[in-house]
């Protein structure tokens, strides 16, 4: 239903259908994509819907900030092995719900379960250790060690990471060659094995956000949070990570993310929850969301700074004519509200009302 | 001019006591600082803790030699956690405010008069390297060649405190190219992305803190044992600026930047020093613009401007990679 959909995906890029197409050419060969979406066939598209094999299960989680209550997410769930989009506008808790559960940040109050175990609580780096890698809004590629040490980094387990073994090189070398045969495969599966002997302060920021990818599956998780991974990426670099998010799901992964753009949205995911001013307010598949006034209703709120439809827009315009007339009417008030009146009621005469305005004016 | 007896003396000053203790307290410092990071600005007391540790536990408790070592390591060991429980969860800055503070209590609290009894007060302790001297296996005699002639007392020192360099620079180099000084120097980088991996960063600071106050103690035992006396005040905040000096010179994160940058420090203070002095007494200094007293402290801004020149024209110090330097950081 491309009338219902929200001010985002109305821009829908030719790069971007193009992959669409061809991830719909490559459905045949992605049984995972297939899996995901008949599991979620039948999930009901209502906020903390119960999902039939959730890896992820959050309770009445909730996170102040003095006054503002950044989180409050009374119930959700996250089906393994989907890739679930995390989408809201700027300010609805997003990021925030990501750093709760991935130990970054403590809520006030809540619990949640990963993999059937609690997670409430579990510092950062533990929650890294049972499974559950993230990336950040803000890629945080290592400047200064090299982009093969990024990759070494994140191998869990590692014995040279002990103080004391660290000491004696017989003891981790077998592991560290192995480490590093494996991060040569990730590297040049994301095609950064040119740049293995370079400093990661030197790669480009599409490049980081690669690295940051790749490093996170050097740990081997079972569920990968990927916070806005196409932010200032360029479009040719956004399909190559696209593609790479969606091995993901072919290799058996989780993945969430947070996301702004709607046609990523749309593409890759299989599942989408909807975050408003900390709550989840909408749940379902991609084209279900889209069209939920809900959702509408969270990413334009009171401010539709774009035009939903053409009539909307004409609507807009004549908003903004009224304002210029206000500007030019600033000596008379009372002429300026005349002006805004009559000008919602009939659209086009604003112009005309505006020199009208101007000449009682002087 | 005498040149040759300027040379002398810079030539001593490369390997010189000074030296090796600022490079002992620059690898430590290094290990923190460099590699790790950290910003600890209480690397004097650090030596300090080493040094009384010796002091107090020698001449004032009547202990043998080694368990005044073992006293000082354990000290400074515990004063690294002490510091590093409340503060290395939180940002960088206030480990720096903290172990600024903290280092000048360690010194105030040496010095002060209530506790003579045990730290000797301003005065300090000494009668407490007879041990240490009657280990030499040196016969009293000079040794060495060229412009390098040490008694037997110095030249024990030197040898020891030579040794315990190499050693320390061994076992940070066996650690840096290991996992464990990769997560290190992640941390340094990003500690939020080394957590996101799975490490848990809070411990390999904390390790890192431990290890370089260790050494730090190490420098302290040292110059204790140099001078065969201690004093609270020579292990004020100058101490430690002058161990990030050492450390910058030479370059941080390189495992003989210390070594190498302690040794350029002194040997270039040691000839402004002796270039001023003898350019006074010979004449070709007009007395209105400097005095014998006065060159003192020249020398030390003549030092300062040549470190404003390197952080110019070599900013990654003697060792450093320029190539890391065009990376911003952040």
């Amino acid at each position: 239903m491309p009338a219902d959909q929200p001010a985002g995906a109305t821009a829908t890029s030719a790069a971007t259908s193009a992959g669409a197409h061809a991830a719909h050419a490559a459905a045949g060969d992605a049984p995972r994509r297939a899996a995901a979406a008949a599991a979620l066939r039948d999930v009901p598209r209502v906020p903390g819907a119960p999902k039939p094999d959730p890896i992820l299960v959050a309770d009445g989680v909730v996170r102040r900030f003095g006054g503002l209550t950044a989180v409050d997410v009374a119930h959700v769930e996250v089906q393994r092995g989907a890739i679930t989009a995390l989408i809201g506008p700027n300010g609805a808790g997003k990021t925030t719900f990501f750093n709760l559960l991935t130990g970054f940040d403590k809520p006030d109050e809540g619990d949640w379960t990963f993999d059937g175990q609690p997670l409430g609580g579990v510092a950062a780096h533990k929650v890294a250790r049972r499974g559950m890698v993230r990336t950040f809004q803000l890629t945080k590629a290592l400047s200064r060690l090299t982009v093969l040490e990024n990759m070494r980094l994140g191998a869990v387990g590692q014995r040279g990471e002990s103080l004391v073994k660290a000491l004696f090189a017989p003891l981790w070398r077998d592991q560290e060659t192995a480490n590093t045969e494996r991060a040569h495969e990730l590297l040049s599966r994301f095609k950064l094995d040119a740049k293995a002997a370079d400093f990661a302060g030197s790669l480009s920021g599409g490049q980081r956000k690669l690295l940051e990818m790749a490093r996170a599956l050097m740990t081997g998780p079972k569920m990968v949070m990927l916070d806005e991974p196409m932010a200032g990426v360029n479009p040719a670099l956004t399909q190559s990570l696209l593609g790479h998010v969606k091995d993901l799901r072919e290799e058996g992964m989780t993945v969430l993310f947070v996301e702004h753009d709607m046609d990523m949205v749309r593409d890759i995911s299989d599942w989408v929850i909807v975050m408003a001013q900390g709550r989840v307010v909408a749940e379902g598949t991609p084209d279900d969301v889209m069209a939920d006034p809900a959702v509408i209703d969270a990413y334009l709120g009171g401010h539709h700074d774009a035009p939903l439809d053409a009539e909307d827009e004409e609507r807009q315009l004549a908003e903004v004519d009224a304002e210029v007339e206000q500007e030019f009417a600033a000596d008379d008030a009372a002429h300026a509200r005349t002006g805004t009146a009559g000008d919602t009621a009939a659209p086009h005469r604003a112009p005309g009302t505006t020199t009208d305005t101007e000449g009682s004016a002087r | 001019m005498d040149w040759g007896s300027i040379f002398t003396n810079a030539a001593v000053s490369l390997i010189g006591v000074q030296t090796v203790i600022y490079a002992l307290a620059g690898i430590g410092l290094n290990v923190q600082f460099g590699y790790a990071g950290l910003l600890n600005f209480g690397q004097a007391a650090f030596a300090a803790i080493g040094a009384y540790g010796i002091a107090t536990m020698v001449a004032i408790a009547g202990l043998p030699l080694w368990l005044g070592v073992v006293v000082g390591v354990v000290g400074a060991g515990l004063f690294a956690l002490v510091l590093g429980v409340p503060t290395l969860r939180l940002r960088a800055d206030y480990l720096a405010i903290a172990t600024i503070a903290a280092a000048e209590i360690v010194r105030l609290l040496l010095r002060s008069s209530s506790l003579r009894e045990y730290t000797g007060g301003s005065g300090g302790v000494n009668g407490f390297s007879g041990d240490f001297y009657a280990l030499n296996p040196f016969s009293p005699g000079t040794y060495g060649f060229g412009p390098w002639r040490f008694s037997e007392r110095t030249t024990w020192v030197l040898l020891v405190a030579w040794v315990l360099i190499a050693v320390c620079c061994l076992v940070v180099w066996l650690l840096m190219r290991s996992p464990w000084g990769r997560v290190l120097k992640g941390i340094r980088e990003d500690e939020d992305a080394v957590r996101s991996l799975g490490k848990n960063v809070y411990a390999y600071k904390m390790q890192a803190l431990v290890i370089g106050g260790v050494i730090g103690a190490l420098a302290g035992f040292v110059s204790a044992l140099a001078s065969g006396s201690v004093q609270a005040d020579l292990y004020g905040t100058p101490f430690t600026f002058f161990i990030y000096t050492v450390l910058l010179l030479g370059g941080a994160a390189r495992v003989l930047g210390p070594v190498v940058g302690a040794m350029i420090f002194w040997a270039v203070l040691s000839l402004t020093d002796n270039v001023l002095a003898q350019m006074i007494q010979g004449g070709y200094m007009p007395t209105w613009l400097m005095t014998d007293t006065q060159a003192g402290q020249v020398r030390f801004m003549l030092v300062g401007l040549a470190l404003m020149l390197l952080m110019i024209f070599r900013p990654q110090g003697i060792f450093g990679d320029r190539r890391e330097l065009a990376i911003d950081a952040r």
